[in-house]
């Protein structure tokens, strides 16, 4: 293999965002205006630390001491040879400090927000990950955070409201609308246009208005970086396919990003499907949305005809969210990567198959990749490649699973 | 010329600031918003803010959340808004200024919108979340067809976006007297004169303040400062404690007067 063909062109062949935060018609700034201000000194602070060494000197150590980067890729070979088709992957995201993918955004964040002189931090979280994830790393950068979480989703997952106060993250429960993820993210959002002069949002998906996007898939990209350079030591080619689940999308974009430009990579994107693809009853926004603007960016959203935002549900908290990033809409639209969506059943069944045959308790999130490998492995040549990016590990979703399954049983 | 521009030319003639108390439409119910409507107009409202009923009002405090649910329960719309501003323009001529999120205006598609918006007979938009720097298909739809823009400023825009801000709005520019959501407050901020003048300055506009201005007597500081004052919150406020009874209309009324009194004397 020679260096040319281990090289990403992604950034030659997709200049996006453009200088308005937009990718094709999607995306943007779509704040009040107090909080343009801060979305302007943000990007500049952002575009600075690009050409600062010293920032991404600093970053890079922390990614390798603290948060324990690169994770492994990992062939997963019972699962290959169960379901008896492609050769499955695993980036294995879980692994990385706190359980979760979500790290990278929020360390490199908070790192941001240290330079930028803002002394408190504050973030939005469904499954608890962002939240665990921010809470971690403003207590090793010794930032003040608040973490605002729907009081459904503090009730699915609390083990994790635990870890973050553990680490002095004060949790303030949200009771407005669903009381889940997009609830959590307007009351952060009302909370920066207060606080502004001093906080920093450190919001944890490619969602949002611009620079979030663009900023949390930078962050994200190293897991399809690694991924690269993994892959071509361990099999000297690019995969076939790729899968991730797709919440907001910030896992998904960080393990694609860096092949974007490879055209003979599959990419395939796994939304909630809930119980059924009907109003209310799952989160496939390319399957059940439309074309909208949510908390600041213009994506699809599940919304009715006048424009309201409608309900989700998804058994995972990380994908219960009624818009999705507006890159993804973007790669949608033209095409570039296929989007699918994995029921509750078929994530809860993965997320067991996948503890029995490998060992690993993938988070619910995660469990909707597996599904989808689960779909498409068989059907293909032993000889093809699938990656799929474990995001994070289930340990915060086993008691809330056990509402659902009772291992050990046939059912 | 549209009735909020003529309506700031009577009052600068006069020497007037102007009064615009903010209500939900739809809470506690579009008939009786359409009442308090017509009676603020009797009680010397200048210009009306119809606020329409958005699921997730990122720009908004407890009290306007709340009284968006009510409105949202009882299922009004985007569509049941324009037709409601319909019904309040046969029974008065008091200028009308929908305060709305972007989405339900973005998924009613632009153009439609200011046609819709118009033929109901509102003289103006504002939408909390939509920045003048990507607002150009809709002010052009929005001029096209009278409308007025109103957009907000903040005290962190810098003195660009001021400027950016004063050329977006066509009549006044709505200046948000401190950072957060709307919502009442005790007192006001001390430097919001010369925070005023230096928007009236930056945007060569006249300038209305609002968020967090809830009794006569900080109606009546700001009308001193101000082209304009707001009371959105506060409003809402005795809306929401009268729960529906039939003195509603008569209550949120009385409470007006006295805050336009307060701005009139100013």
């Amino acid at each position: 293999m020679n260096n040319s063909d281990i090289s990403s062109t992604t950034r030659e062949k997709h200049r996006w965002p453009d200088a308005q935060g937009r990718y094709g018609r999607y995306g943007g700034k779509y704040v009040p205006e107090t909080l343009m201000y801060a979305l302007d000194e943000l990007e500049a602070a952002y575009r600075e630390t690009a050409e600062d060494d010293a920032f991404q000197t600093q970053l890079a150590d922390y990614q390798r001491h603290y948060v324990g980067r690169p994770t492994p890729l990992y062939s997963a070979k019972r699962l290959t040879e169960y379901l008896g088709g492609a050769n499955v992957y695993f980036k294995r995201e879980d692994l990385a400090h706190t359980g979760a993918h979500k790290i990278n955004n929020a360390l490199g964040q908070c790192l941001l927000a240290k330079r930028m002189g803002k002394p408190r931090v504050i973030a939005e979280t469904g499954a608890g990950q962002h939240g665990v994830a921010t809470a971690t790393a403003a207590a090793l950068l010794g930032l003040d955070c608040e973490i605002y979480m729907g009081s459904e989703d503090m009730e699915r997952q609390r083990l994790n409201v635990f870890r973050m106060r553990l680490m002095g993250a004060k949790v303030v429960a949200v009771d407005s609308g669903s009381r889940t993820l997009k609830d959590a993210i307007n009351e952060a959002l009302r909370d920066w246009a207060a606080n502004v002069e001093r906080t920093h949002y450190v919001l944890g998906t490619v969602h949002g208005p611009h620079p979030f996007p663009m900023i949390c898939r930078d962050f994200q990209a190293i897991i399809g970086r690694e991924t690269r350079a993994q892959l071509f030591e361990a099999e000297g080619r690019l995969p076939d396919m790729m899968i991730a689940c797709v919440g907001g999308g910030s896992n998904a974009i960080g393990l694609f990003f860096d092949f974007l430009g490879d055209e003979s990579v599959r990419m395939i994107g796994v939304e909630a499907g809930g119980t059924k693809i009907a109003p209310g009853m799952h989160a496939a926004r390319f399957s059940g949305g439309s074309l909208g603007m949510l908390q600041g960016a213009v994506s699809y959203v599940l919304q009715d005809e006048s424009g309201l935002i409608g309900d989700t549900h998804s058994v995972s908290a990380g994908l219960d969210y009624a818009s999705v990033g507006p890159e993804h809409a973007y790669c949608f639209e033209h095409k570039r990567i296929e989007y699918t969506s994995a029921s509750d059943q078929e994530a809860l069944d993965a997320f067991q198959l996948c503890g029995r045959l490998e060992g690993i308790i993938p988070a619910l999130e995660s469990a909707h990749a597996v599904a989808e490998v689960i779909k498409r492995a068989p059907d293909m040549a032993a000889t093809d490649i699938i990656v799929m990016n474990m995001s994070g590990r289930g340990d915060k979703d086993v008691q809330h699973a056990a509402r659902f399954i009772a291992p050990g049983e046939d059912s | 010329m549209n009735r909020i521009a003529q309506r700031f030319q009577t009052l600068r003639e006069a020497g007037q600031s102007a009064f615009i108390p903010f209500i939900t439409g739809g809470d506690p119910s579009l008939a009786v918003s359409e009442d308090i409507a017509v009676a603020l107009g009797e009680k010397g409202a200048d210009v009306i803010e119809y606020g329409v009923p958005f699921s997730d009002p990122v720009g908004d405090g407890p009290v306007i959340q709340e009284a968006s649910l009510r409105a949202l329960k009882q299922g009004v719309t985007m569509r049941g808004i324009l037709a409601s501003v319909e019904r309040i323009r046969k029974r008065s001529q008091t200028p009308l200024l929908l305060f709305t999120y972007y989405n339900p205006v973005f998924v009613h598609g632009v153009a439609a919108f200011a046609r819709d918006v118009a033929n109901a007979g509102a003289d103006g938009v504002l939408c909390v979340d939509l920045p003048p720097d990507d607002a150009r298909e809709y002010r052009d739809a929005m001029r096209a067809h009278g409308v007025s823009t109103v957009f907000l400023a903040a005290p962190t825009s810098p003195d660009k976006r001021l400027a950016l801000i004063g050329e977006a709005c066509d009549t006044f520019v709505y200046y948000i007297s401190r950072l957060g959501v709307t919502g009442e407050k005790a007192s006001l901020s001390e430097h919001l004169r010369e925070a005023v003048v230096h928007v009236r300055e930056k945007t060569a506009k006249p300038v209305a303040v609002g968020f967090g201005i809830s009794t006569p007597e900080q109606a009546r500081q700001v009308a001193e400062i101000a082209e304009g004052v707001v009371v959105g919150s506060a409003i809402v406020r005795v809306i929401a404690e009268a729960g529906g009874a039939s003195d509603t209309t008569q209550r949120a009324a009385a409470f007006a007067a006295k805050l336009a009194d307060a701005v009139k004397k100013a």
